[in-house]
């Protein structure tokens, strides 16, 4: 576990804290002697978003005494709807300064560090061996994977959560006797592949019920009270409200913690995720699909030419806005080639020229002559052409 | 035997979150699961119909993996079988690479 702190170097309580932590104090499991351990203890939340935003509050709310923030990202308004840590005001704003103020508004004497940037392979280690705990609230695969490793080679719990619409899923990795991430998943699915959340959205409240199962389980190695879910991947579902449970076993084969580990060091995680840098080359062609830009199209259009665009966004995402494709969204295209004519070039087109790239590709796979992306979508369409079209 | 898909294979699932199947074994409830639903198959098995290394299997709480048989495993009625997909947070960037308004938006 991670609690390496011993009794006799942790802080006392003051006055102030006594009262403030009544309720923990009365708790045998916490008491006088958990308490002090919470306080001594550091944590770090990779990520001040959906899940960090209920984890670290909790976690400050719960006297945890030095609380690191990784994260680069301004507040958004449609970070709102679930990250609940920033307000309407701090639209715009750095996301560790608004995530700082709520916290020491919450508790004074809380000591928040903040780490502006991105985690990479480079400061990974870095930034982690300061702490006893990491929360992994992030949100792409290559950062999980470098979470993952990193909190394996420095030998420090790594309490995982992540969401999908109404799913989530939790554990505690790379404990000393427990697997991890990867011993879980080995391998991260090709891009592509696994349909996004871009596209099917989450429920405001579902990285609040993970990311609290998160905070519960950082206080717990923190006490060293009660069962870990190390070696148990709980599952969430909020739509039907049931949580079920796996067992995870530490696989004698993982090419980090196994008993002959490969990785030894931390690797270039966006190259493991399959993203490759984009070359200019793609720019103009991509996988074969020629990429028009909007300035193009637009010129096309004032010249009169009747472009057939294809928007193969969701009906939703349409209704935010639009620039007069036809709308066939992507799960449904396969079975609508019907109404897509072979005859015509096809511009594809979808928020931001992705998914569109990826439907343009199949067209092209399906026989379809003259395929090309809108790069960019309906977002470069705003910036570049139109501002009145709504960005979301 | 109940066959559980998870929220980002729904789609290719005409949205079922659950799908009875009847069978005498794992890699035969998966073969009557993707011939029903074609959609699935790319999504679970590889060209040559092997199980993506991504794709955990799980017969009731067990990893399908460390079963003796594995996906030869006998199963019965009341077995569950649970499709666990790899879920990065709120937004997934491998998913839609570029399609995403932040990388750090849960």
């Amino acid at each position: 576990m991670a609690t390496t702190i011993e009794p006799v170097s942790l802080p006392e309580l003051t006055t102030d804290e006594l009262s403030r932590y009544s309720r923990h104090l009365i708790l045998p499991e916490v008491g006088m002697e958990g308490q002090r351990k919470l306080k001594a203890a550091r944590v770090l939340c990779v990520g001040t978003g959906g899940l960090g935003s209920p984890l670290a509050f909790y976690l400050a709310a719960a006297g945890i005494g030095t609380l690191g923030l990784v994260d680069f990202d301004v507040v958004d308004a449609s970070n709102l709807q679930r990250q609940i840590i920033h307000s309407t005001k701090d639209i715009g704003r750095k996301k560790l300064d608004s995530a700082e103020e709520k916290l020491k508004a919450l508790n004074p004497a809380l000591n928040v560090v903040k780490h502006e940037t991105m985690l990479t392979s480079a400061n990974a280690i870095e930034i982690l061996k300061d702490y006893d705990i990491v929360a992994d609230g992030t949100d792409n695969f290559p950062t999980r994977y470098l979470v993952n490793d990193a909190c394996v080679l420095l030998g420090k719990p790594n309490v995982y959560g992540s969401i999908f619409r109404f799913e989530g899923q939790a554990s505690v990795f790379a404990t000393e006797e427990g697997p991890c991430y990867r011993c879980l998943y080995p391998e991260p699915p090709p891009p592509g592949l696994v349909p996004s959340c871009a596209e099917g959205g989450v429920l405001g409240i579902l990285p609040g019920l993970v990311g609290v199962i998160q905070a519960t389980e950082v206080i717990k190695l923190i006490l060293g009270k009660g069962t870990s879910l190390a070696g148990r991947l709980l599952l969430v579902d909020a739509l039907n409200m049931r949580f079920r449970e796996l067992k995870l076993r530490k696989n004698p084969e993982c090419p980090v913690c196994g008993d002959n580990p490969t990785v030894t060091e931390l690797i270039d995680y966006q190259q493991f995720c399959g993203i490759a840098p984009e070359t200019p080359q793609e720019a103009s062609v991509k996988n074969g699909i020629p990429q028009l830009s909007v300035k193009e199209l637009k010129k096309r259009i004032d010249a009169g030419e009747e472009v057939f665009i294809l928007d193969v966004r969701e009906p939703y995402e349409y209704q935010i806005a639009n620039i007069g494709g036809t709308l066939i969204p992507q799960n449904d295209v396969p079975q609508r080639l019907a109404e897509i004519d072979r005859d015509r070039e096809i511009v594809v087109q979808c928020r931001s020229g992705a998914r569109s790239q990826r439907i343009a590709e199949f067209l092209k796979q399906s026989g379809y002559p003259r395929v090309v992306n809108l790069a960019g979508g309906i977002l470069a369409w705003s910036d570049e052409i139109d501002p009145k079209v709504q960005k979301y | 035997m109940t066959i559980f898909i998870p929220t980002p294979l729904r789609p290719f699932a005409n949205g079922q979150d659950s799908i009875e199947v009847t069978a005498p074994t794992v890699a035969e409830a998966l073969g009557e699961l993707t011939r029903a639903h074609p959609g699935l198959r790319k999504h679970l098995f590889t060209g040559e119909g092997k199980l993506r290394a991504f794709v955990n299997l799980y017969l009731n709480d067990e990893d399908v993996r460390y079963l003796p048989a594995k996906e030869e495993t006998p199963v019965t009625a009341t077995d569950t079988l649970s499709i666990i997909p790899s879920i990065a947070g709120g937004y997934s960037e491998l998913a839609v690479p570029a399609d995403l308004p932040s990388t750090h938006d849960i």
